[in-house]
């Protein structure tokens, strides 16, 4: 889906949501005293310097403008850009600060939550949308750190091993599916998405617990079951 | 103290044994306890009784502190649901005991591609848990070494620290040369150009760029000074200060947005002879950026 049709299907006409090179950015009305801040990347964006500063910025434009008015990331990403010139400006610390906005707003009363509605690839989604009090995702969407050829080639495991085993195991293969199974993504919107956008806004979590989602859902057994037993070491 | 001990030279634990005092370490799910990847069997992978991260506590200076360090020589360090589990939870355990400080020794090319997907979403609870201990007035510190360089998910990881070390010799970004390279050939960047790539993503490009707020030689008693000296040193991220990094990092793009190169940047804020940043040692560089550079961050 593209993020018009999605703005769309979210909200109506009732949304002023505007693009400015990858980024889209902007308000909706989610009913007459409720208006919502909406930010992200269109059209598969390479997350670069320019695209994680523009988000930031408007993260912080929304505390320091509309405090405590909820904040939807929207997702549809390639991955981090992959040029030198990105590193040579320090990539890590502008998508860092990206990700430390965005945690900043959680703490300041925002409620934030992510929704992956194309595709979120490797390290382009790690400081937004996994950073909202809980991200979501349309079930079509496409979430995944490399396909299973590629993987193949790099771990030196042959593709019919892996395609085998992902049948059972979701930890390294492709499919929005397997990260709701991980807890990373908390649940699929697939009916009336403001409806979902309204009831995701009602139940969030300040609390981190997609380990503990994980393990109930039994995606991550171990995760959850780690950190408890470092906690009584 | 000691004689020279090179920082990377070390495997992680004894980095953390020799970093503590001696004979405070204690490990928290060590070897012994074998609690290790599942996942690395099914692929037929080996696998490490630690899964590639040694975490504990210990004192420094007789003050208690958390620490983990990465092992860059198992899996280059990489991030699995264990080894990101550990993380979590000693970060966690800091809210609880309050230590002066949690020290992460990063070695890491960031997400373990055989534990893809739960390596990308530990990636993200590392950061979050960092954020928690930073919002408590814990400060985190990241102490970059190793010679796996610090890349990925825990780069970004880094950045969420109160402070970044790093040897002259280290390495942090995002993506890897190799990742680079791969993607849009040796023309865009030639991972095997030893020099471009330090002058890209070495500690002393960090250092003059204000990335890593402290460089030193690649040699464990150094590291251990500059622990000390952050001992109880938070820096809690408040509004003003991310407004203060949104300035910045803004006018970095529009000064140095267009720069093909290292020496150039270099030489925008102020270093008079960018052509020789390469020879010089940690203490030469930190002269200079006391005496030249303007203040890049």
């Amino acid at each position: 889906m593209n993020w018009q049709a999605l703005s769309l299907a979210l909200f109506g006409e009732l949304h002023a949501i505007a693009r400015t090179g990858d980024v889209i950015h902007g308000t909706a009305q989610l009913g007459p005293e409720l208006t919502i801040a909406v930010v992200g990347t269109a059209d598969h964006a390479a997350i670069g310097v320019e695209t994680a500063l523009a988000q930031a910025q408007f993260v912080l434009d929304t505390v320091v403008n509309h405090p405590g008015r909820p904040i939807l990331l929207l997702v549809d990403t390639q991955g981090q850009r992959l040029r030198r010139r990105d590193e040579l400006l320090g990539l890590n610390r502008y998508m860092a600060h990206l990700g430390c906005c965005v945690d900043f707003a959680r703490r300041s009363g925002h409620r934030v939550v992510g929704l992956v509605y194309d595709q979120a690839l490797s390290g382009g989604f790690i400081t937004s949308g996994l950073m909202a009090d809980a991200c979501y995702a349309l079930p079509e969407a496409e979430i995944r750190v490399m396909r299973i050829p590629a993987m193949s080639r790099v771990t030196k495991i042959s593709e019919d091993l892996l395609e085998a085993l992902s049948l059972t195991n979701p930890v390294f293969a492709p499919g929005v599916a397997n990260y709701v199974a991980m807890g990373g993504i908390q649940a699929l919107w697939s009916g009336d998405l403001k409806q979902d956008l309204l009831d995701a806004l009602a139940a969030t979590n300040t609390v981190d617990a997609r380990a503990t989602l994980g393990a109930e859902r039994g995606g991550r057994a171990l995760a959850a079951r780690v950190v408890q037993q470092v906690l009584v070491a | 103290m000691n004689p020279h001990l090179s920082f990377a030279e070390l495997n992680a634990r004894e980095r953390v044994i020799q970093l503590l005092d001696p004979g405070s370490f204690r490990e928290m799910l060590g070897p012994a306890e074998r609690i290790v990847s599942p996942h690395l069997s099914l692929l037929g992978v080996p696998y490490a009784f630690d899964d590639g991260v040694v975490i504990g506590s210990g004192l420094l200076q007789n003050q208690p502190v958390l620490i983990a360090a990465q092992e860059g020589r198992f899996m280059g360090g990489g991030v699995g649901e264990v080894h990101g589990a550990k993380l979590v939870g000693l970060l966690q355990r800091a809210l609880q005991v309050r230590p002066a400080a949690v020290f992460v020794l990063a070695e890491s090319g960031g997400v373990r591609l055989h534990e893809a997907n739960a390596g990308l979403i530990a990636v993200s609870e590392v950061m979050r848990a960092v954020l928690d201990v930073r919002a408590a007035g814990i400060p985190v510190v990241m102490l970059i070494g190793g010679a796996n360089g610090c890349f990925g998910g825990m780069g970004l990881i880094a950045r969420c620290a109160d402070h970044v070390v790093m040897s002259d010799q280290a390495r942090m970004s995002m993506s890897g040369p190799e990742v680079i390279e791969s993607s849009h050939g040796v023309e865009e960047f030639d991972s095997r150009d030893r020099a471009l790539v330090w002058r890209t993503t070495g500690g002393k490009h960090r250092y003059l760029m204000g990335d890593c707020d402290w460089l030193v030689e690649d040699d464990l008693d150094a590291f251990r000074d500059v622990a000390i000296a952050l001992l109880g040193q938070s820096k809690v991220l408040t509004l003003q200060s991310l407004l203060d990094e949104q300035r910045m990092l803004t006018d970095r793009l529009s000064q140095v947005g267009d720069c093909d190169e290292a020496t150039e940047i270099w030489q925008h804020f102020g270093v008079q002879t960018p052509d020789r940043v390469a020879d010089m040692d940690a203490e030469q560089l930190r002269a200079l950026n006391a005496s030249q550079v303007k203040g890049i961050s």
